[in-house]
């Protein structure tokens, strides 16, 4: 604010990033509310993040149904493209982890949460949609559930009654040390799991989100109201906010791959035999 | 533009990112949801109908080949027996031939010799004849000539000079009868 006033004619003021930018206001499909939820938002209201993690649900179905629709053996160009995304989640994911015959059972749970997490991450950097579909809770925690669920059911499809032995009593283990394992084992296997899995994401792109606003506005504060020498600060800072954009492309695909091999790690050990 | 910054920031301190508000939870799972039957009813029964679609032509491909090489095996066996089969015939005819040659050699030899033989027969069966003749005609001639020589040593007187030219004259008339009787045959 002391800059501000130095500043003199007009000062716009620094725009910190908050939290709010995560919950932009409501503008579609106020009604109803349900009020027992402990919320008085409607359960169907739409806001600005809504709208870009449908649009990025869009994008994924245009170019896979659209990219897989008269498909010839001797690719074209943006075929082999499709097929490499679906390739890469089939062979370099599932099939390698999984094994072909176990695979195909999971291949569309994986596919799903590979795609959805990626093109939901990606809106973070891109023009005019910037932020990222799974900077809110909403979509990591409902993965993260997908994947404790598919977890669980693919352990007690696999071994009838003894998947829950088999995950709290580890075999080979003193009776004894059970008093100690069993309850680390509960914490790590069936809470630890789905919330780190959920925060991973979320956090990721929650921050990775404030770090470009910080940046991005605190450029264009030094540049057009602090101004003078000031304006080599929002240099650096516009130099920083260009690298951090593109460190964001990396933690989009990484967490999107992360997710899915997590969630095809977890389905694998509780497909072994032992634990 | 501040009053309402300050009320977004307002809102915001009372919003917990880690609490999911209703709408949040439930527009994710129907996202969730209509992607996960795209992908699994739509796009990937695609892909692997292509993947399987592509294994079946290259292993088709493959099919392909070994028929075509086993084709061309059968093809190189049946030449070779056919080769095998035109030696063997060609041989045959060769030694065939050279059986006839033989055979007809040996016939050429034996009609040869035959009519050598019959040649040296004819021959020798006309020389004897022509001895036969000449001897018929020569014992006529000389009983004749032996005949006009005693009739001229007879009627002659017998002295050695008078002898000796009675046989030169004979001779010279014998000589004579020689020319003439050539003469006539020209």
């Amino acid at each position: 604010m002391t800059l501000l006033a130095a500043a003199g004619t007009e000062p716009e003021p620094f725009h910190p990033p908050s939290i709010a930018e995560f919950f932009p206001p409501l503008f579609l499909l106020l009604e109803p509310t349900i009020a027992w939820l402990g919320s008085d938002e409607p359960i169907f209201g739409i806001n600005r993040i809504m709208l870009i993690r449908m649009l990025s649900a869009l994008a994924v179905i245009l170019i896979f149904v659209l990219g897989t629709r008269r498909m010839r053996l001797v690719p074209t160009r943006g075929q082999s493209l499709v097929e490499m995304g679906l390739g890469f989640v089939r062979d370099g994911i599932v099939y390698d982890l999984l094994g072909e015959k176990d695979g195909k059972r999971f291949l569309p749970l994986v596919t799903t949460i590979f795609f959805m997490v990626l093109a939901m991450n990606v809106t973070g950097i891109i023009p005019f949609l910037n932020i990222a579909g799974t900077s809110v809770i909403g979509v990591p925690l409902v993965l993260a559930i997908v994947s404790y669920v598919a977890f669980i059911y693919a352990g007690l499809k696999k071994h009838p009654g003894a998947f829950f032995k088999n995950s709290l009593f580890p075999s080979g283990v003193p009776w004894f040390l059970y008093i100690i394992v069993t309850p680390i084992e509960f914490v790590s296997t069936f809470v630890l799991r789905p919330i780190t899995l959920t925060l991973r994401l979320m956090m990721n792109m929650f921050v990775g989100h404030l770090l470009l606003v910080l940046f991005f506005s605190a450029t264009h504060f030094f540049f057009f109201s602090a101004g003078g020498f000031y304006t080599l600060f929002g240099v650096g800072t516009l130099a920083f906010g260009f690298a951090f954009t593109a460190f964001e492309i990396l933690v989009a695909v990484l967490q999107a791959y992360v997710f899915a091999i997590l969630t095809t790690v977890y389905i694998q050990l509780a497909l072994a035999e032992e634990h | 533009m501040l009053t309402t910054a300050l009320r977004m920031a307002e809102e915001g301190e009372t919003q917990n990112p880690l609490i999911p508000q209703p709408y949040d939870i439930i527009w994710s799972a129907v996202i969730f949801v209509v992607l996960l039957l795209i992908f699994w009813k739509v796009v990937l029964p695609r892909m692997q109908a292509l993947l399987d679609e592509r294994a079946a032509a290259i292993e088709g491909g493959i099919k392909k080949a070994e028929q075509a090489q086993a084709e061309a095996a059968a093809a190189l066996e049946s030449y070779n027996t056919q080769l095998a089969e035109a030696r063997a015939e060609a041989s045959r005819i060769k030694e065939q031939a050279r059986a006839d040659a033989a055979k007809i050699e040996a016939d050429l030899k034996a009609r040869a010799i035959e009519d050598a033989e019959r040649i040296t027969a004819q021959a020798q069966q006309r020389i004897e004849q022509e001895r036969q003749t000449a001897f018929a005609s020569l014992k006529t001639e000389v009983g004749s000539l032996a005949l006009d020589l005693s009739e001229k040593v007879v009627g002659e007187s017998m002295d050695d000079a008078r002898s000796a030219a009675i046989v030169d004259r004979f001779l010279a008339d014998l000589e004579r009868a020689d020319l003439q009787r050539d003469g006539a045959g020209r």
